[in-house]
């Protein structure tokens, strides 16, 4: 007996020490998933010959707050929302970064004039840059929806509409959908009346809203019919449009980008690994391969010196990518600041609304 | 009888048989425990210590009296202050507590810390951290200067009421309360949330569980009347899709109720819908009760089953041949020895109908929320305090509900198998 118990426990002990061994990758699953294993991890691997994997989560700051809280970190690099990335750091709860100790870019440029205002913080740098967009089926509207204002018209573009379940984007999408200048959506927001405003914009469209969750719903939903139109993450859109042969449409009017974070949560079991892979997959090169797999932009200037192909060899990918200039004209950055004070009170306001 | 001592019966070596019986007695007792002890340990450490811990997340959080310690005790000197009009040296307080928050980068945590019951705080931190070390007095000018929110008394109360590492502020906010300029008060109409959910996940729960006993009571009686071969075959029907994930059940249900799914697909087929009057199962309550109430159904029928496979048929043959009717054969004889499968089919139902999260928010839509999705939610936005809060409330209504039923049936009729 006490000799199997001794056999078992080294057993045990091996097998946590071999897993212990690979570098891991925590992000969102999906088509990002793929892109991110397709542009980061395998390459990595290949380049320095240590083993890296992926893991995929439905959103990764919770698990690895979670991790950290409970002494037992498995992820070494997660990737997360803008706002994420600095609440968790202002929790203690991530590495900070060495912002020095980033590549040049492959022109020669320092990392920090290469990459784009903000995308490097305390704790995060930015994989690349996505966007909230909404999307229709080109053939249910053949002369389709062109503005964020036609989102919400019933009547000129019938049919149920996709919106994700959560206040973020979706309160702001609503303010632009009745007149409010990009520029002006925070601090409209920011008051009671813009609250109110946003919500009774809402409620014009409430009863003909299905409610996503997950990002691989939004397509899916556009894909079996189920609405007409629908908010989603851009480059689920441009998978579904490219891999899958769907007649989707983007409408970048009224588009809310942010960017996307690498982050090393602390007590990373392998920390030097994880800082090597941080700076291996926001290079220059790593952040174009992440472009050529998902049509999300870089957020690196020399990144964008030579065009973008995607992985099919022959679709350019500038046009598709939310940093590009004709997709800016009527864009909103996402305030992390802003979400970081209001995200609870107005989830509350919003689950409050839902369930009027 | 006099000598009674000298006839003591002894063991072949010698001893007292009776010391004898009761060193062998606690050995066997040891080793029984022994034998339990693995469990009791298993169920001490997954099972009571994480929800003792969530109880103690539920009132405690230090992220603000470990981060502004000169302010803590301003406060614990000064609990009878007003909040409309705090003294300066309140305000000189907290300018030293900004610094010292910039200096050991602890602003984001306190500012969290309030900014849960005074929403818009960690920005207000993170500035006023900024600024202080440069700060010269009157403070509460400088202050208010740089943001007039400092001044506002509902943050003040927020302040008073953080400086405590334990507070019942996270049974407040799930009882939707609202701090405000004079205190705690019940949130406005288009604000409170959590009672409302409460009562619903309860409502929900009891439908699934009615529907759940309704279809499960004949399956289970053909289950136990059957002859072996028939029943078996019955039980793997039931038993299949209990082995199936549970999300591939839901989205099962998904491909079949939603607009363009199979059932309205064939409706409309039929001539029986038009293709714009296509019913909306999916996304809503409907869809809800409907996938909870097949993901659930095995509960109920595996403990129904045990219990009428052992009801002898005699007491009904002999029920009829006395007079009775079908009906109150039924009523009166068969029914009545059902009741602790009824019980505890009900109750796992219920229990469990209460704590789904997975479903509803698959299926659920804007109106098939249910309080357990709540959870989840604050989980994922990290504030654990508020989630466990809303857990121990959703604990003690269950606790209390078993109670009753204790009370109302008696927990030693419960028969699980």
């Amino acid at each position: 007996m006490k000799r199997i118990l001794i056999l078992s426990t080294a057993l045990t002990g091996l097998a946590f020490a071999a897993q212990a061994s690979d570098l891991t990758v925590m992000s969102w699953g999906g088509a990002y998933g793929a892109a991110q294993t397709e542009a980061f991890v395998k390459p990595f691997t290949a380049a320095t010959g240590k083993p890296a994997v992926m893991v995929d989560s439905d959103n990764p700051a919770p698990a690895i707050k979670a991790m950290v809280e409970a002494g037992n970190v498995t992820v070494d690099v997660a990737s997360v929302e803008y706002a994420d990335a600095i609440r968790l750091c202002d929790e203690g709860v991530l590495e900070p970064i060495d912002a020095a100790a980033l590549p040049a870019g492959a022109d020669g440029t320092p990392a920090a004039d290469d990459f784009l205002a903000g995308a490097v913080t305390e704790c995060g740098v930015s994989t690349d840059i996505w966007a909230n967009v909404f999307a229709y089926d080109t053939t249910k509207f053949p002369e389709g929806p062109t503005t964020v204002a036609d989102f919400f018209d019933l009547e000129k573009f019938p049919g149920k509409r996709g919106l994700r379940k959560g206040a973020k984007a979706v309160l702001e999408l609503a303010l632009m959908g009745d007149g409010v200048p990009a520029a002006e959506v925070y601090s409209v927001l920011g008051t009671p009346e813009g609250v109110d405003r946003a919500f009774a914009k809402l409620d014009t469209i409430k009863s003909e809203v299905v409610w996503w969750e997950a990002g691989a719903q939004a397509p899916q939903l556009l894909a079996d019919g189920e609405v007409a139109m629908t908010t989603a993450y851009n480059g689920r859109i441009f998978a579904a449009a490219q891999n899958e042969g769907k007649p989707f449409q983007i409408v970048w009017d009224g588009q809310i980008y942010e960017n996307e974070m690498f982050v090393v949560p602390k007590g990373a079991p392998n920390l030097a690994d994880a800082m090597e892979f941080v700076q291996f997959a926001t290079s220059t090169e790593g952040l174009r391969a992440s472009a050529q797999q998902i049509s999300y932009g870089p957020a690196r200037k020399s990144s964008m010196k030579e065009e973008l192909i995607f992985k099919d060899g022959k679709t350019v990918m500038a046009p598709h990518l939310p940093t590009a200039p004709e997709n800016l004209a009527n864009a909103l950055e996402t305030s992390s600041e802003f979400w970081v004070d209001h995200d609870a009170e107005l989830n509350e306001r919003f689950q409050a609304w839902l369930s009027q | 009888m006099a000598d009674a001592s000298s006839t003591v019966l002894t063991t072949a070596d010698g001893r007292p048989l009776k010391a004898a019986l009761a060193t062998a007695l606690v050995r066997a007792k040891r080793r029984a425990f022994l034998l339990v002890l693995p469990l009791l340990l298993f169920v001490l450490l997954t099972f009571l210590v994480p929800i003792g811990y969530m109880l103690k997340r539920s009132f405690e959080h230090d992220g603000f009296t470990a981060s502004a310690p000169a302010l803590v005790e301003w406060f614990a000197a000064h609990p009878d202050f007003d909040p409309a009009n705090p003294p300066e040296e309140a305000f000189a307080a907290l300018t030293q507590d900004l610094a010292r928050m910039q200096v050991e980068k602890t602003t984001g945590i306190a500012g969290t810390r309030i900014n849960y019951s005074v929403p818009g705080t960690i920005s207000l931190f993170k500035k006023g951290a900024r600024e202080a070390k440069d700060m010269t007095p009157p403070y509460r000018e400088a202050l208010v200067a740089l943001d007039a929110a400092w001044g506002t008394p509902v943050l003040w109360r927020g302040m008073q009421s953080a400086a405590s590492t334990y507070t019942p502020e996270f049974y407040y906010v799930a009882s939707d309360m609202k701090l405000t300029d004079s205190g705690w008060q019940r949130g406005g109409d288009k604000e409170r949330i959590y009672l409302y959910l409460f009562g619903k996940t309860f409502l929900v729960s009891g439908i699934i569980t009615v529907l759940c006993l309704l279809l499960a009571f004949p399956v289970s009686h053909l289950l136990a009347t059957l002859p072996m071969r028939k029943s078996s075959l019955l039980m793997i029907l039931v038993l299949l899709p209990f082995w199936t994930s549970l999300l591939v059940r839901t989205t099962t249900w998904i491909a079949l109720l939603q607009e363009q799914g199979v059932v309205n697909d064939l409706l409309v087929n039929l001539g029986l819908l038009s293709d714009n009057g296509r019913l909306r199962m999916m996304y809503n309550m409907t869809g809800t009760i409907v996938a909870m109430t097949h993901v659930l159904l095995p509960f109920m029928i595996l403990p129904l089953y045990s219990v009428m496979r052992v009801i002898p048929p005699s007491y009904a043959r002999a029920a009829r041949s006395l007079g009775a009717t079908s009906w109150t054969t039924f009523r009166r004889v068969y029914l009545p020895q059902t009741l602790p499968g009824i019980a505890a089919g009900s109750l796992l139902v219920f229990i469990l109908a209460v704590g789904y999260y997975i479903t509803p928010a698959l299926v659920g839509g804007a109106d098939g929320q249910l309080i357990s999705n709540l959870i989840s939610f604050h989980m994922s936005k990290s504030n654990w305090s508020l989630a466990a809060a809303i857990a121990a409330m959703l604990l003690a209504a269950i606790l209390l509900l078993y109670w009753l039923y204790d009370r109302l049936i008696g927990i030693d009729r419960l028969k699980l198998g």
